[in-house]
């Protein structure tokens, strides 16, 4: 096994990617102004050799500088794990805080989210598990426990998992409204609670389902990803298995954006940290090839809510690129102008340090790539 | 030995691979005394020496067990050699000084 990562050096302002992949996490921070130099990034890892890391998160809400990582073993099952030193000591080797309740017949799969929460509740996170249920903690991430109103859900018997398996991968929260959430699975599709997680009725109107004989039921549509800026929140973006949308109404209705897509098919999307109608996806050619079109790697960029959308390809390959970016393999920071950084499934990590307009290639030769994690480090 | 051979308790030694040898104190083995439910006449099992496992060493019993009482998926545990699911699962009885092995399956890529 590699040696223990040191963990990084790591001061406000700076820039910090974090990357999870199929073989351990990687750390990886740069001075705001030097994101577009491959050489100026500092890189820590793998963190966890030889488990899978589906989700990480940074909080930095009520002065804290604290990592998520939820590596997973294919042996082992998976572990939620901390770290306020960027990666140089963990916690909770030792602890399984997220477990499913005795009789409940379900065993926890693999973390794929990992949800800070709101800004007005510093002490309140959430989880996104395999098999689909929602967890919270309300002590910081001491302590967690599954949203009951979700584990009980009359749809469970029926939701299928998609190929990546039966995932949360989405949790959005409303910034002016503790009571509302949205989460996606796949597949199951889009559900909202407006009573704080008691009742999660379907939000899928308008979102085809492409594989079932009726094309727009209730629920089960394979959702690989929502989002949506938290200064608009009801309105969401959305990328379907089969299908681009977009909702004004937090998910009440949707209609198609694909317009002048190479394909509505994908997995990752990103909004602007700055721009709320501004969005990030990489669209991918089919579910049966699932690379990007035409053998070209490009991320599209709509700046007007879906009614267009501009492929950006400066500094990406244009040829031989058989590349896949995974749901959560696609994010931005919160610098002027944004940085946008994606991981691919052959091991490569991409940065624009322009709002997209042109990329660099940071790190080749990684494992494949699963989750791409990226925040400017608040002051101390 | 049989099953009619077996002790009610007994003591046994779980191995472990070298990845999970952290989570105990970086030893490669865990003595175990195996005890089946109080009035039992049955003799001690695999179940029951998890069962203790899980008190004296509860990291290292979630990683070989899941929340349904079940052995994860990928692994798998051989007792004088053979893998228990071809002996009786949890409850394949147990000899005293039995060596129960912790194998992780060879999948994944």
């Amino acid at each position: 096994m590699p040696d223990s990562p040191a963990g990084l050096r790591t001061a406000g302002g700076d820039v910090l990617l974090m990357v999870g992949t199929t073989k351990g996490a990687f750390l990886l921070r740069s001075r705001t102004g030097e994101r577009a130099d491959a050489a100026a990034w500092e890189a820590d890892g793998p963190h966890f050799p030889g488990e899978d890391v589906y989700a990480l998160a940074f909080d930095q809400r009520a002065g804290r500088r604290t990592l998520w990582a939820a590596p997973g073993s294919a042996f082992f099952g998976t572990t939620l794990r901390r770290s306020d030193d960027f990666g140089a000591t963990w916690t909770g080797k030792d602890e399984r805080p997220v477990r499913f309740p005795e009789g409940s017949d379900l065993e926890l799969k693999r973390i794929w989210q990992i949800h800070p929460g709101r800004e007005s509740e510093p002490d309140r996170l959430f989880l996104g598990v395999e098999p689909s249920c929602l967890y919270e903690s309300t002590d910081g991430g001491d302590s967690w426990a599954p949203v009951e109103g979700f584990l009980a859900h009359p749809h469970r018997q029926r939701w299928t998992p998609g190929a990546g398996g039966m995932c949360m991968h989405t949790i959005l929260t409303d910034p002016g409204d503790a009571d509302r959430m949205l989460v996606a699975i796949s597949t199951g599709g889009v559900y909202r609670t407006d009573d704080g997680g008691w009742t999660w009725p379907a939000r899928n109107v308008g979102v085809r389902a492409e594989f079932l004989p009726d094309k727009h039921p209730e629920f089960g549509q394979c959702v690989h990803k929502v989002a949506h800026h938290p200064s608009r929140p009801e309105r969401l973006f959305l990328q379907n298995h089969w299908g681009l949308y977009r909702s004004d109404d937090w998910g009440d209705s949707w209609t198609d954006v694909a317009n002048g897509v190479p394909s509505d098919f994908g997995f990752a999307m990103a909004v602007h940290p700055h721009e709320a109608d501004t969005v990030y996806i990489v669209p991918l050619e089919s579910d049966g090839f699932r690379c990007t079109p035409g053998a070209r790697l490009r991320v599209y960029r709509t700046r007007d809510a879906g009614a267009s959308w501009k492929p950006l390809e400066r500094g990406l390959p244009q040829e031989d690129a058989y590349e896949t970016v995974l749901r959560d393999a696609l994010d931005v920071d919160s610098a002027r102008p944004a940085g946008v950084y994606f991981g691919t499934r052959s091991g490569k990590v991409y940065a624009s340090a322009d709002d997209g307009e042109s990329w660099t290639l940071l790190r080749d030769g990684l494992p494949p790539v699963v989750c791409v994690k990226a925040a400017v480090v608040g002051a101390a | 030995m049989t099953q009619g051979d077996a002790e009610i308790n007994v003591t046994v030694t779980l191995e472990l691979p070298g990845s999970l040898r952290d989570l105990n104190e970086g030893r490669p083995t865990v003595e175990l005394r195996a005890a089946p439910a109080a009035a039992s006449t049955t003799p001690s099992t695999v179940g029951d020496a998890l069962a203790a496992l899980r008190g004296v060493r509860p990291a290292v019993y979630d990683r070989l067990v899941t929340e349904r009482g079940e052995v994860r998926t990928h692994v798998n545990l051989f007792v004088d050699g053979e893998e228990i699911r071809q002996t009786g699962g949890l409850g394949t009885p147990l000899a005293e000084d039995a060596r129960i092995l912790v194998v992780p399956a060879v999948s994944g890529g």
